[in-house]
């Protein structure tokens, strides 16, 4: 009963209700104003004080050379310009973080990608188990960086270790792996791309399953090869979401920390002590102002390989 | 003949399978590829299962050359000495107070904000987004420097609220609820709105019941990340009854215990298990959420 009684009247109101829209603007519109920023209010309060006044409050101490004692005094911390910068760059210890860090990016970047792609497109092709597949191959991400990195170290051990067990069996003698300055950094990244692809096989699969079934069907038609399918259909339907993949990889590994603070304390000899960690160090020998420099050239790094990246895999989208 | 004959059983077959609709030989799935994606999901799966085998061993087994495949003698010692020995009951209770708060937090701002964004128009709406996109971008890195100054100032160090109140509410909750409940017809919002309904009270009791989805999404991934978080509260945690899980853990893995490892051992199951159960029970909602923000 009720529902034929009050139907008729909504979409009459409803007609003219959208077509008085732009000539009652003010009262709604102001409600609703009232109402969006009420509704943003709390966010915006916890955010500006906690993220974005640090962000530049860490700016502004970047120009400075405030200390640990000047948190009580801060009527002692003097504005140094360019001075932190300066001296970061001249920093043979910054150097080195510098090229490690990158060193981590350029290695574990294409790694997580091809063995996130390669898993993506099998499990794309199987018709069974891929809800276990799925699930599996993701388990690591979940987990806690800091305590994969106890097992992995336990993984690496010179005598004992899982690692140079297995490969005792084919006769070959482990390296002391997190002992090495040539091993120890490309051993913190193959644990990185076993911790992180299953993120990006997840991201993969869902891009996979927008590539139309017609478009691969056609191609095999017209006698298309398995790879030449892949290369000259999924990989450039693709682009987009492998675009996404990279930034948001090589985001997360130019910040790379936990996992050398545990296994290694950034040794032996610095060969893993990663941009993060040495801003880490510094703030814990009380230098705020070199430290939080530091972190800004981080940031910047952050902000250039994403623009790299943009541009260097976002072309084709752009030309068309 | 014989090819015909064997040809035929083999399709009736297949025509049961609903993925072999889309037809194609390519398309029907080799054995070889079963093995090799099996196999992969072996070596991911190892690193777990040696972590928890070993954890069940005896020190001395622990540290064994070659290593015992399967404990000789199975032992819950190791947990054991976390518990009462060490303080991981404590350590376990303030990872989950944080992880809880931050979680709930995450939950309400961000959806109120994402509603603002995806439905309502205001002024400076625009510029709140590009604002709030931007600072996903930031590593964390960045702050922590300032936010120690600021937390130290207002008496919140070494204190668990001084944990909680930076990630309360974060940029990626804001991203997630806003795609979804864009994704939400207008005519809801309408239509309460000519029933009399206020802008508020249209989005408590029109528009939040419908976010369960979304909210379960973000809820469990602000969970994870909180709960595995280690560098913020490293930096505020002073003293031990301060610490959370994986910053016990990592300063005792680098401390005087650093070659306990049935000990460090322990400690990892107790810091994984919980997620990796949380996760399996609840991965529907997480695949959903990955999709969800990688590919609009």
């Amino acid at each position: 009963m009720s529902a034929p009684t009050s139907s008729p009247p909504a979409p009459a109101t409803r007609a003219p209700e959208g077509g008085t829209r732009s000539r009652h603007v003010d009262p709604t519109r102001r409600q609703q104003a009232v109402a969006a920023w009420m509704l943003a209010l709390p966010f915006v309060l916890l955010f500006v004080v906690f993220s974005l006044g640090p962000v530049l409050a860490s700016l502004g101490m970047s120009f400075t050379d405030m200390k640990r004692t000047d948190i009580r005094n801060p009527f002692a911390v003097e504005f140094v310009g360019i001075d932190n910068y300066v001296k970061l760059v001249q920093d043979p210890l910054f150097r080195k973080v510098t090229l490690n860090t990158l060193l981590y990016l350029l290695l574990g970047v294409p790694l997580t990608m091809a063995v996130a792609l390669v898993v993506a497109l099998g499990i794309n092709r199987v018709e069974r188990l891929k809800g276990l597949l799925r699930v599996g191959y993701y388990l690591p991400v979940v987990t806690s960086i800091v305590a994969v990195s106890v097992v992995w170290k336990f993984l690496y051990r010179d005598n004992g270790g899982l690692f140079n067990t297995v490969l005792g069996w084919v006769g070959i003698d482990g390296p002391g792996w997190l002992d090495s300055t040539t091993l120890s950094l490309p051993a913190l990244v193959l644990m990185a791309v076993w911790r992180n692809f299953g993120t990006l096989m997840v991201i993969f699969l869902a891009g996979l399953a927008t590539i139309p079934q017609e478009v691969a069907e056609a191609a095999e038609v017209d006698g298309a090869t398995g790879w030449s399918r892949f290369r000259y259909i999924t990989l450039p339907m693709l682009r987009p979401t492998l675009l996404f993949g990279a930034v948001i990889t090589g985001i997360g590994y130019l910040q790379f920390f936990e996992e050398a603070f545990v296994m290694t304390k950034g040794g032996p000899l610095d060969s893993t002590r990663s941009a993060t960690y040495f801003t880490f160090d510094q703030f814990g020998f009380g230098n705020y102002g070199y430290a939080a420099a530091a972190s800004y050239l981080l940031f910047l790094a952050v902000v250039l390989l994403t623009w790299v990246q943009f541009r260097w895999l976002g072309e084709r989208e752009a030309k068309r | 003949m014989t090819v015909i004959e064997t040809e035929a059983p083999q399709r009736a077959a297949t025509k049961k399978a609903p993925a072999s609709r889309e037809g194609g030989a390519w398309r029907r799935t080799p054995a070889w590829l079963y093995a090799v994606l099996l196999g992969g999901l072996f070596l991911v799966v190892v690193p777990f299962a040696w972590m928890l085998v070993s954890s069940l061993k005896p020190e001395a087994e622990v540290r064994a050359v070659p290593p015992t495949w399967w404990p000789e003698t199975v032992t819950l010692e190791n947990y054991d000495r976390l518990f009462t020995g060490l303080d991981f009951p404590t350590y376990f209770m303030n990872s989950a107070i944080v992880a809880l708060a931050v979680t709930a937090g995450n939950m309400v701002f961000c959806s109120m904000l994402g509603y603002a964004l995806a439905k309502l128009d205001f002024p400076g709406k625009k510029a709140l987004f590009a604002i709030v996109l931007g600072t996903l971008m930031i590593p964390g890195v960045v702050t922590f420097v300032p936010l120690f100054v600021l937390t130290t100032k207002i008496g919140l160090s070494n204190t668990l609220i001084g944990m909680i109140l930076p990630f309360l509410a974060g940029p990626f909750g804001v991203f997630l609820m806003r795609q979804f409940i864009q994704s939400l017809p207008d005519e809801l919002i309408q239509a309460a709105r000519i029933d009399g309904a206020g802008e508020l009270r249209i989005f408590f009791s029109v528009i939040l019941p419908l976010c369960g989805p979304a909210l379960a999404t973000l809820g469990i991934l602000t969970f994870l990340t909180s709960w595995n978080n280690f560098l913020w509260p490293l930096v505020v945690a002073q003293t031990e009854d301060k610490y959370t899980l994986p910053v016990a853990l990592a300063l005792y893995a680098v401390g005087q215990n650093a070659t306990q490892y049935g000990l460090l051992l322990a400690g990892s199951v107790v810091v994984v298990l919980p997620v990796l159960a949380v996760f399996l029970l609840l991965q529907r909602h997480i695949m959903q959420g990955i999709a969800m923000t990688g590919i609009k």
